[in-house]
């Protein structure tokens, strides 16, 4: 399964590589080839030129701070596995990426191609989006910074032009007492996510929900928030009886895929015992 | 294209088309065949090398795309003396069978060890899981690596 | 044998090892020729068509591809032989070695495209324009069964061939039975997936009229009387070379088309061609297996004594009847009953034509399938007659002294139409199976609720026949460094050939077990050889070994008594040295001039073997969510004598977790245009490392053979054999609360669930 054939360059700035996706609109990028490769040995696409980012500087960065996480688009699984600060900075995204894919695969597939990519089923365009992240590229008209929700377009696609490349996530600040959950539910481990549930939210001084992110992945054509999930959450103490309906109307909202893995009925199911799972689990007090 | 790299410890350059993946240029221009092809879509594994220290499936990488790196396959893990500790676990517990898989699993074993060298056989299996197996049903290659890592833990700690 | 034995029944690591170690084994993959070109294939995107034109205009113009291939230039198209079964009738359905006017799968080889790189190979595929006139596909067995769209309009039929099992008179003992339960079992199609995807490597002598194929395995003389017969050549002149092979477990090694167009590819061109399947084209081109369903009754008295079976089974073939496409069908018939013992029995199995890739042989073709309806059926009746599941068994386990004891006779038959269960004692295999799985604890558990997952335990008993014959050959031969060389007609696919020959070999001559070399596989080798298949390799190909080794010992012996100046009976053979009595000896290796050689066979006249054994699981099932943990899984087998026991347990665990890929996640899925969904390995799902860890197997020399110099039984295939069945009781207890019947594999997460949650 040889790809078709292609040309290749690797400039050494972010504007070359730009200036090389303008001058060719066949022309795609490519940063650590997981997802991209596969898809040229199936000759499900056939770009002229590939535009590899590998020598460009600064886009491999993680950033802790006030403002949250910044990941550079080159940063790959596993600098996130091995980032200790990830582990109070931003434990969903520690936990969401330890299901993706496998030990070789994360040793080389990145943040920006993982959201380039765009697979409904993928963790991290779920994290994304459950946390309200923002994406920022950079194309031939400048730079623009894009909320995560308003990304995603639909199973393997976004809103980046041809000649954008994406160069970072930000996702929010994490703060302390946050109560959150990962569970996602696929054949064997490290394949692609049948449905997967990201979420987290915070207390009142009464131990109710508050500002709760509910985020489904593999169970929609692409990830999403859970709007009525979060509603019925919000204001409301978790108990046996919220979590029954939370899981209830989870699998209600849905509008699940049907593949030859598994029919919408399996999937909606699926959806609520992940919803119910990740809300007690999340009301789970948590080792340091 | 012209590519650079270090391969089992010697400077190698090839002459490649950019399509080429790395597996076919180390097997093909290179001639060293112990690297395997099972799926050539980054499925099975048997394709794996370690790539500046991480495992990594030579199917899903371009030749050119390894230009300066260092590149340790099956080959490149003992000398013409002796079989490795590794090596020699795998042949005593019988972890191998027909062979095809067995090069990417040595290579992902071995940088799992080199950098986890306490990992348990949950962390084995989870590590292995990316490395696809139809003969030997993998519990003698989980326990050959579990038997493998003390030759990975230094006993003079600093 | 002399003295005791150091080698046999011992865990003797493999010589085949250090090379794969290192990386230097020799896969065809791995092998060049100067002035090689590569092959690619243009396999059908149609499922059913009319093959109407083939424009290779646009592959021609790409630089560096240098021929297309198609019918056209080939001529007169053979087709392919049976080597199983090659029953009357069958001869309609054959396949041509390329599509000619007619494409019957997608994936049917179309054209070969031969170019300087296998990439640019790959790109003339692309570029080849075809025109297919669509046909209606048959896309499952029933649309077979209606005959109304013919995959070969000249036969008026669909129907490959049907086969029945009988023993007894299973209608008068249906009539009398105080239980009667039916029920109609389903198992899917799937495939052998070995790792090493195929590879041929042709090169064609000009001068000497002679073709050299390398990448041969499984069966390299039958394939080569077959080519060479295809290709208008003596079978001398033919040489099919067998390297390292990765995986075989039936499915490589038989005749394929490519067998066929790369040798012809090589002589076309005058130049070397070698071919590497890619993992996309193996899912559609290599041979697929186990899709069927029956619908089958059991009949049995009050205390669960079984009476009788009978029922209709339906097997889809796929388009054409491969060479050894037959074997599922009779064998599925005729080992219905497994090692149960069933005085009256019917079962009909009809292989069926479909528009689907066609199904050959895979790890204990037919008795998996036959497993899992019987075991399935069995438990429903334990259940409705309030009988254990394990009690049931021993109950109908046939016992040691009914030894032999024949199976149902075949219609139409072949060689093993009457065969019989040589020796042992299944039940002692069930009851050492109960005991090391803990059976009296672990079945309290029977569908109790845990920690939100509900427990299910079964138990399974099987029987494994192996050893066809006709028969298998080897030759000895002395070489002046002392070591000997083994050459043997056995096919090894990665079993420990070599180093399971060598064993034999080194304690029947006495000698250590380095100065044994195997040569295995390979035409050049012998004059004939049979091949590695329905695990025959230790029985007949160490028998044949045995003999000779034993042979050469007495040409040793009498050419000593010669050197040595005696008789024979005053020859003492120790240690490789022929000694006589005032202390004179003279090494084996000083014999190797005299060119002392033996040519060995050994013919089983098609008496099986049958090792037997137990299986028990436990399962806790998920309803949230679908999963299945297997627990604990243990099987026990008897496998008459135990020659390597490291190489017999890796056969072991690797069976159990194939049989648990059935079981649970393998499945080749076809729309209903005869489209394959399944077409990589992100959809085609095989166990990984994670899946199944608690895996134990056990294995005993309690009976052995009768019929084979060693006692040995084959033992490739039986720990395969009850998985399907075991699983699927395992979760039908677990879920008992609700009713569960689970009489469909896969037993994938979402027919789990709807299972456990059937509202």
């Amino acid at each position: 399964m040889k790809p078709a054939p292609f040309e290749y360059q690797a400039p050494a700035t972010l504007r070359e590589a730009i200036d090389l996706l303008v001058s060719d609109p066949e022309a795609t990028v490519i940063a650590g080839g997981q997802s991209l490769i596969p898809v040229l040995a199936f000759r499900l696409a056939a770009p002229s030129m590939l535009v590899d980012l590998r020598r460009v500087p600064g886009l491999g960065n993680i950033a802790v701070g006030e403002s949250g996480v910044r990941l550079g688009a080159r940063v790959r699984w596993r600098d996130i596995e091995h980032d200790r600060r990830l582990a109070t900075g931003h434990p969903l995204l520690r936990e969401g990426i330890v299901h993706v894919a496998h030990y070789q695969i994360r040793n080389r597939g990145t943040v920006g191609g993982s959201l380039a990519h765009a697979d409904p089923a993928a963790e991290l365009p779920g994290i994304a989006v459950t946390c309200d992240a923002e994406i920022t590229l950079v194309g031939a008209a400048g730079a623009r910074t894009i909320h995560s929700g308003e990304f995603f377009t639909g199973p393997l696609s976004t809103v980046r032009q041809a000649d954008e490349i994406i160069t970072e996530l930000h996702l929010p600040f994490w703060p302390e007492h946050r109560r959150w959950a990962f569970q996602e539910f696929a054949q064997r481990q490290g394949d692609f996510a049948l449905a997967g549930i990201a979420l987290f939210y915070d207390q009142d001084r009464h131990g109710r929900v508050r500002d709760a992110h509910v985020g489904v992945i593999g169970a929609c054509n692409r990830p999403q928030r859970l709007r009525k999930v979060e509603t019925l959450l919000n204001g409301h103490a978790v108990d046996e009886d919220l979590i029954r309906k939370a899981a209830a109307a989870a699998a209600q909202t849905i509008d699940p895929p049907e593949d030859l893995h598994a029919g919408a009925a399996y999937r909606r199911a699926l959806v609520a015992t992940l919803v119910g799972r990740s809300l007690r689990a999340a009301a789970q007090p948590r080792g340091s | 294209m012209r590519v650079m790299f270090q391969l089992n410890g010697k400077a190698v350059e090839v002459n490649v088309e950019p399509r080429m993946h790395l597996a076919d240029c180390l097997r093909d221009e290179l001639r060293q065949t112990g690297t395997h092809l099972g799926c050539e879509h980054g499925v099975c594994g048997a394709c794996t090398v370690i790539i500046d220290g991480a495992a990594v499936r030579s199917c899903l990488m371009l030749a050119v795309q390894a230009e300066g790196c260092t590149v340790v396959t099956v080959e490149g893990l003992s000398t013409d003396d002796a079989l490795t500790p590794l090596q020699t676990a795998f042949r005593k517990h019988h972890a191998l069978q027909c062979g095809f898989c067995t090069p990417g699993m040595l290579t992902t074993a071995h940088a799992l060890l080199t950098e986890e060298p306490d990992a348990d056989a949950d962390r084995i299996r989870a590590a292995l899981s990316g490395n696809l197996c139809r003969c030997t049903g993998y519990i003698p290659i989980v326990e050959a690596v579990l038997e493998a890592r003390a030759a990975y833990q230094k006993t003079d700690k600093p | 044998m002399i003295g005791t034995n150091r080698y046999i029944g011992s865990p003797v690591e493999r010589v085949e090892d250090l090379r794969f170690l290192r990386g230097r084994g020799e896969f065809v993959g791995d092998l060049r020729r100067e002035g090689m070109l590569h092959a690619a294939i243009l396999r059908s995107p149609s499922a059913h068509g009319r093959l109407r034109r083939i424009d290779t205009t646009a592959a021609y113009a790409i630089p560096g591809v240098r021929a297309v291939i198609t019918a056209a230039e080939i001529g007169a198209v053979p087709t392919i032989p049976l080597r199983l079964l090659p029953l009357p009738g069958t001869e309609r359905f054959l396949q041509p070695i390329i599509a000619v006017d007619r494409v019957r799968y997608v994936g049917e080889p179309v054209a070969v495209v031969l170019a300087d790189s296998a990439a640019l190979a790959e790109d003339g595929v692309g570029a080849i324009a075809l025109d297919i006139e669509e046909l209606s596909p048959v896309a499952d067995r029933r649309a077979s069964g209606r005959h109304d769209i013919l995959l070969f309009e000249e036969s008026g039929t669909n129907l490959a061939m049907a086969f029945t099992a009988v023993s007894g008179d299973a209608d008068a003992a249906f009539r009398e039975a105080a239980y009667v339960r039916r029920e109609c079992f389903q198992v899917q199609r799937y495939t052998a997936l070995p790792m090493e995807p195929r590879g041929l490597l042709a090169e064609w002598d000009g001068a000497q009229g002679r073709m050299t194929v390398l990448g041969a395995a499984k069966v390299p003389f039958f394939n080569r009387d077959t080519l060479a017969a295809m290709l208008g050549l003596a079978p001398t002149h033919v040489d099919l070379i067998e390297n390292d092979v990765g995986g075989g477990f039936g499915a490589r090694g038989e005749f394929y088309p490519e067998d066929f167009l790369i040798p012809f590819a090589a002589r076309h061109i005058g130049r070397p061609v070698r071919w590497i399947e890619d993992r996309r084209e193996h899912l559609t081109a290599m041979n697929h297996a186990r899709e069927a369903d029956c619908e089958i009754e059991i009949a049995c008295r009050q205390d669960g004594t079984i009476l009788g079976l009978r029922g209709e089974v339906f097997i889809d073939l796929g388009a054409y009847v491969r060479t050894n496409g037959l074997i599922a069908p009779r064998t599925l018939a005729q080992f219905f009953s497994g090692p149960y013992r069933v005085p009256n029995m019917r079962i009909t199995a009809t292989a069926l034509l479909t528009n689907k890739t066609p199904a050959g042989t895979y790890r204990a073709p037919g008795r998996y399938e036959a497993s899992f309806f019987c075991e399935r059926l069995i438990e429903l009746a334990a259940g409705d007659l309030a009988i254990d599941s394990a009690e049931m068994r021993r109950r109908n386990l046939i016992s040691a002294a009914e030894m032999p004891y024949k199976l149902p006779r075949l219609e139409p038959g072949g060689p093993t139409a009457d065969t019989e269960c040589d020796s042992g004692n299944y039940g002692e295999a069930l009851d050492r199976c109960l005991a090391e799985f803990d059976w009296a604890e672990k079945r309290q558990l029977q569908g109790q609720l845990i920690d939100g997952r509900y427990h299910g335990v079964a138990v399974a008993c099987f029987i494994e026949g192996a050893g066809a014959g006709p028969k298998e050959t080897a030759r000895l031969e002395l070489a002046s460094d002392g070591t000997v060389a083994v050459y043997v007609g056995s096919a090894a696919v990665g079993q420990g050939l070599e180093t399971v020959m060598a064993q034999i070999a080194a304690d029947t001559l006495g000698i250590p077990l380095d100065q044994v070399r195997v040569f295995h596989g390979s035409t050049s080798y012998l004059e004939e050889g049979y091949g590695a298949f329905h695990s025959r390799s230790t029985i007949l190909g160490g028998s044949a070994v045995f003999e000779g080794a034993t042979a050469l010992l007495e040409k040793v012996r009498a050419a000593a008594a010669v050197r040595l100046g005696g008789s024979a009976e005053e020859i003492e053979l120790v240690d490789g040295r022929a000694r006589i009595s005032d202390g004179r000896s003279v090494s084996f290796a000083e014999f190797a001039a005299d060119g002392l050689r033996i040519d060995a066979a050994f013919a089983n006249n098609n008496k099986l073997t049958y090792a037997y054994g137990s299986a028990a699981a436990h399962v806790a099932v998920d309803p949230g969510t679908g999963r299945v943990e297997l627990l604990d899984y243990l099987v026990v087998e008897d496998v008459g004598r135990i020659v390597n026991p490291l190489t017999l347990h890796g056969q072991a665990i690797g069976g159990v977790v194939q049989g648990l890929g059935g079981a649970f996640m393998e499945n080749l899925v076809y729309d209903e245009n005869g489209q394959l969904l399944t077409g990589s390995l992100a959809d085609y799902l095989i166990p990984t490392a994670i899946d199944f860890p608690a895996i134990r197997a056990i294995a005993l020399e309690n009976h052995p053979s009768p019929s084979n110099p060693l006692g040995v039984k084959g033992a490739g295939e039986g720990a395969i054999i009850p998985v399907g069945g075991l699983i699927a009781n395992a979760v039908a207890a677990a879920l008992s609360s609700v009713g569960a019947e689970p009489n469909e594999l896969p037993l994938s997460p979402p027919r789990v669930w709807r299972l456990a949650n059937p509202s």
